[in-house]
């Protein structure tokens, strides 16, 4: 490293390109599986840097480090899978995750609506995590066995993501007036992008038995919602829909500056490691 | 004698968590294999959690430990099926955390699941007691919870049955 270099004290090593994909169990992806890998990993992986940013914020101790081991599972869940979309056409997890720009990303408008207050954090978490577990519920039946295995076990995780949401959801909508209006509020606010997270396309029909169909877990995620809301004498919000484009690389004007964030270390130095 | 092939399970049996120092990856139950061929090791490991950030360290701690004993060369694959659990971990694993002052996970993942979670009491590894009380489902590490015992008033972590 020479003494003039801006960047100080990093040291900068070509890409272990091999070492980043040994870890993608057996077979390569095809392109739809990549794609469909690339839609689940960025939805874990921007929900899981969001959580993040609650570190040293919570409202307690004990919520600070539930909020960063929930995030640090979805870390995992999105480089397991964007590992194996990788190996579709040669490129790191690292690759996918600091040098795609915004439109390649696949992610929900969901995982992109801001942390908010704590309540919004619990409403966009009792969604994403009961969503979660129904599509990982199912995908562990995948024809494809590194999605199955994927699932497997991210599913025994989001139990408990779920479980940590439900539990917040009846102490805050069944708490005080004022903890009830702003859950009621927070929850109003995510609703709109529920509704993307269940549309069926055609790389869905391409994929059959390998993927799961959004629209088949609309149903479960409907009565478990209901049944949580009911306990926390809340109501499913009557609002509607956005039109969610995230599928497709349209993104909500959030990502792009949780991007610049995350991305930006890598980028000025590009492979290093410290 | 040692077989060739007692003696590679031996050495990768012989690594430590380095989140859970007085666990080995055996007693943890992550070691599932290793196969020894003309003095090329693979081992086979799997994570506790998705996001377990010891991976990284206990693959660096493998090759040190076979280039130790006198290996050439050693391959560590990490596996996520079938998911892990801690009915894999060792009764002496079990015992070792008791010992370290962490409670090691109660009773058995492997049961039908069902909407009502029934946990037996987790005993406090310092006095023993089993008035004890969850204080966060989520701990220091991924695999911990955060416990406080109400007979001795301490706090401590209990390895939660995954």
């Amino acid at each position: 490293m020479t003494t003039d270099d801006l960047h100080g004290d990093v040291t900068v090593d070509a890409l272990e390109l091999a070492a980043e994909l040994s870890g993608a169990e057996g077979h390569a992806a095809s392109a739809d599986l990549a794609e469909y890998a690339l839609r689940l990993g960025d939805d874990a992986l921007v929900l899981s840097q969001q959580l993040a940013g609650w570190i040293a914020r919570a409202p307690e101790l004990e919520e600070d480090v539930a909020l960063a081991n929930i995030a640090l599972d979805l870390l995992g869940h999105a480089r397991s899978l964007l590992r194996f979309a990788g190996t579709w056409d040669g490129r790191s997890e690292d690759d996918l995750a600091y040098f795609r720009d915004e439109s390649e990303y696949r992610s929900a408008w969901l995982f992109e609506q801001p942390n908010g207050d704590f309540a919004h954090t619990i409403a966009r978490q009792l969604v994403a995590s009961v969503y979660m577990f129904e599509l990982y519920s199912a995908l562990a039946s995948s024809s494809d066995p590194t999605l199955a295995a994927i699932a497997a076990k991210a599913v025994k995780e989001v139990d408990y993501h779920r479980d940590h949401a439900v539990q917040w959801t009846l102490r805050l909508g069944d708490g005080t007036e004022e903890s009830q209006r702003r859950m009621t509020v927070a929850l109003r606010d995510v609703w709109p992008y529920v509704g993307e997270l269940f549309v069926d396309d055609e790389l869905v029909d391409r994929l059959g038995d390998a993927a799961v169909r959004p629209s088949q877990l609309r149903s479960g995620f409907d009565d478990v919602i209901a049944a949580v809301l009911r306990e926390a004498t809340m109501t499913v919000p009557d609002v509607a829909a956005a039109m969610g484009a995230g599928r497709s690389g349209g993104h909500f004007p959030t990502l792009g500056y949780l991007l610049a964030e995350m991305q930006v270390l890598a980028r000025q130095h590009p492979g290093a490691t410290w | 004698m040692v077989t060739a092939a007692a003696d590679a399970w031996r050495v990768a049996a012989s690594v430590h968590d380095p989140e859970v120092p007085v666990l080995t990856i055996e007693d943890l139950g992550i070691l599932r294999d290793v196969r020894e061929d003309a003095g090329r090791v693979t081992v086979t490991i799997t994570p506790t959690y998705s996001g377990c950030p010891a991976m990284d360290t206990i693959t660096q701690d493998l090759e040190l430990a076979y280039s130790a004993a006198g290996y050439d060369r050693v391959d560590v694959v990490t596996v996520l099926a079938p998911a892990w659990t801690t009915d894999w971990m060792t009764p002496e694993g079990k015992r070792k955390l008791e010992a370290f002052g962490i409670a090691p996970p109660t009773g058995r993942a492997a049961v039908p699941a069902g909407p009502i979670r029934v946990a037996l009491a987790v005993r406090c590894p310092r006095c023993g007691s089993l008035r004890t009380r969850e204080v966060s489902r989520f701990g220091s590490t991924s695999c911990k919870a955060l416990f406080e015992c109400l007979g001795c008033l301490e706090p401590f972590d209990h390895f939660k049955v995954h």
